[in-house]
């Protein structure tokens, strides 16, 4: 890749000049977008959250520093810690359901099927639409009176019942039926992309050890695809936390407060409770989660050798 | 970082054809691609048919039975005369508005990250990797914690609450995964092209203009797929830096089939959320392999 100095070379005239700070000038105008959004809106905004998160902002933000008061009111307001509690429970299970649902899935159409692309067109396609489409669509099968529990029960058993989003015991999962659908054809495209890297001597020497297939699955293939997981799991526990869009057209939260999510708390006290405070600090813990993820992440993939 | 963009689908099958249709394994392996399958395409069976029925129909009958007689009434009352508070014109004008919204985003976030991108690639200066890597670290931030910043900003300079405030939120949160696209893209084009065009005394822009962006249509095309189903699809900015009449689609279907009030029209309900969801539907059924690559790119972020 150029760097400055042969990227200037052929140009005798301006690698002399003397003000460093006009040299590639054009360069540098036309980043200015880019530094500016790195600049003011990343790194100024998070830091401006952040500092806010420590005052004692209501309707409008101040600058009236309270120390860790809207912490310790965060940990004590029940919505908070529910939204904790489910945030945990949905990102567990759709982090391993995704995992092995994406990964089976990506395996299957690696067995040289035949209509290949018509299954991966149909596990795919979900992940085109949006979230609140994918919360309406769910919200309807899933609707108590004309929805799947009226179909079964129509069948004839009658004491049928899964009504998951008007039951705050299990709305979570109802939540999860959604999200997996919607999410797992981005997972699996990514491990078929991983299969496919793999070295076919890889298969036909496991053949001949005589190692069954599954097992060539989990004894070879699984670790040599250690990157591609990670990826995946960076992929899905990123889009877990911004979790917000399918709860507000599924559930809106409901019932009571059951199905609260932490971004939804963020928005809810920033924009309509008007407590600033609170969703500053309820998006700092956000991004406190965000980085003890990506820490140890960018840790494994980086630390040590340099980044390309 | 594995390359996700380019070798799955580049050639067709490999190795030996499958023996026989009919083993054990086959019928297994089938059987479990097509129940799955079903569970993949029942909500858009479902949607569909429930929008081309009536209301008493939908009452007595079962969500799965296709429509006895089919009325595409729901459909126009969804497009034209849906209510959302006390407006009743319809999902049209969210249509509009995120079309409003869709067309000078597309254009500015693509012009400003390719630009971007070709300067990482070809161009460097002191400090534009730290810049760079910020850009993509901050990717990775939840919008949460850039929210109300931005609604600052956006009032100090005039533009909240107007569509040309979420174009440039758009553009903003674009634009790392969109710089890294076109950043690796150009980066890959020979060097040689580049220097030639140097010595022959071309600048910044006439390489960009006449060189790299000829070279580079594939790359726009992944990057217009990204973006439309990505701002198509967009809720929370929709919600947060618009009003009641400028809300996009998104938004605007939520109101609709969430509103408590009046009563719940299950047919118009489901034809609004289809209209929605048919942008990116299109653009995913008609784009294929492109689209996979548009996803794959999004995908490998860091």
């Amino acid at each position: 890749m150029a760097d400055l100095s042969s990227s200037h070379s052929p140009d005798g005239k301006r690698a002399q000049r003397p003000m460093s700070l006009f040299r590639n000038l054009p360069a540098k105008i036309a980043s200015i977008p880019m530094i500016l959004t790195a600049l003011v809106v990343f790194v100024g905004g998070t830091a401006w959250t952040v500092v806010h998160s420590f005052t004692s902002s209501k309707l409008l933000p101040n600058t009236k520093f309270v120390g860790f008061d809207q912490y310790e009111r965060l940990w004590t307001t029940r919505r908070w810690l529910v939204s904790i509690e489910n945030l945990a429970l949905y990102g567990m299970l759709s982090l391993i359901f995704t995992l092995v649902i994406g990964f089976t899935l990506a395996a299957l159409l690696d067995r040289k099927i035949r209509g290949e692309n018509v299954f991966r067109t149909i596990f795919l396609y979900p992940f085109a639409l949006s979230f609140i489409v994918t919360g309406l669509a769910w919200q309807w099968i899933l609707n108590p009176d004309l929805g799947i529990q009226h179909v079964v029960r129509g069948l004839g058993w009658e004491s049928f019942t899964f009504n998951p989003l008007n039951d705050p015991d299990i709305v979570i999962y109802g939540i999860l039926i959604a999200g997996l659908w919607q999410g797992t054809g981005l997972i699996m495209v990514i491990m078929l992309a991983g299969l496919r890297g793999i070295d076919e001597d890889i298969w036909k020497a496991a053949r001949v050890d005589g190692i069954g297939t599954i097992k060539t699955y989990i004894v070879v293939i699984i670790p040599m695809m250690r990157p591609v997981f990670v990826t995946a799991l960076v992929l899905i526990m990123s889009g877990i936390i911004k979790l917000y869009d399918l709860v507000v057209a599924l559930t809106n939260g409901g019932p009571g407060i059951a199905s609260e999510v932490p971004a939804k708390y963020v928005i809810q006290y920033m924009f309509r409770a008007q407590n600033l405070g609170q969703g500053f600090a309820a998006s700092t813990m956000m991004l406190v989660s965000v980085a003890i993820i990506l820490i140890p992440w960018a840790y494994l993939e980086f630390g040590g050798r340099k980044r390309g | 970082m594995v390359d996700l963009t380019s070798s799955p689908y580049a050639e067709g099958p490999r190795g030996p054809k499958p023996r026989r249709s009919f083993s054990r394994a086959n019928i297994f392996l089938y059987g479990t691609l097509i129940v799955v399958s079903v569970y993949y395409l029942l909500p858009l069976y479902v949607m569909v048919v429930t929008s081309l029925k009536g209301m008493p129909e939908i009452r007595a009958g079962n969500i799965f039975s296709p429509p006895l007689e089919i009325t595409f009434q729901p459909w126009v009352k969804a497009w034209a005369q849906a209510c959302t508070g006390i407006n009743c014109d319809g999902l049209s004008r969210g249509f509009w508005n995120s079309v409003k919204i869709l067309i000078p985003s597309i254009v500015l976030s693509i012009a400003v990250a390719s630009v971007n991108g070709y300067a990482l690639a070809r161009w460097k200066f002191k400090g534009s990797e730290v810049f760079f890597t910020i850009l993509i670290v901050g990717a990775f931030i939840p919008y949460q914690t850039m929210l109300y910043p931005l609604v600052i900003i956006l009032r100090e300079i005039g533009l909240m609450g107007d569509l040309s405030g979420l174009v440039l939120v758009h553009t903003i949160f674009g634009m790392p995964i969109l710089t890294l696209l076109f950043r690796n893209y150009f980066a890959s084009i020979p060097e040689d092209l580049h220097k030639a065009a140097r010595v022959d005394g071309a600048g910044f822009w006439s390489i960009y203009f006449r060189i790299m962006l000829p070279m580079s249509l594939p790359i726009f095309v992944v990057a217009i797929i990204l973006q439309v189903t990505g701002i198509w699809n967009d809720f929370l900015f929709g919600v947060i830096y618009t009003k009641p009449e400028t809300y996009p689609m998104t938004v605007q279907l939520n109101n609709i089939v969430n509103s408590v009030q009046g009563v719940k029209e299950y047919n118009v309900n489901m034809a609004a959320t289809l209209l929605t969801g048919l942008v990116p539907l299109v653009i995913y059924f008609v784009s294929g392999k492109l689209f996979v690559r548009g996803i794959a790119a999004g995908a490998v972020k860091g």
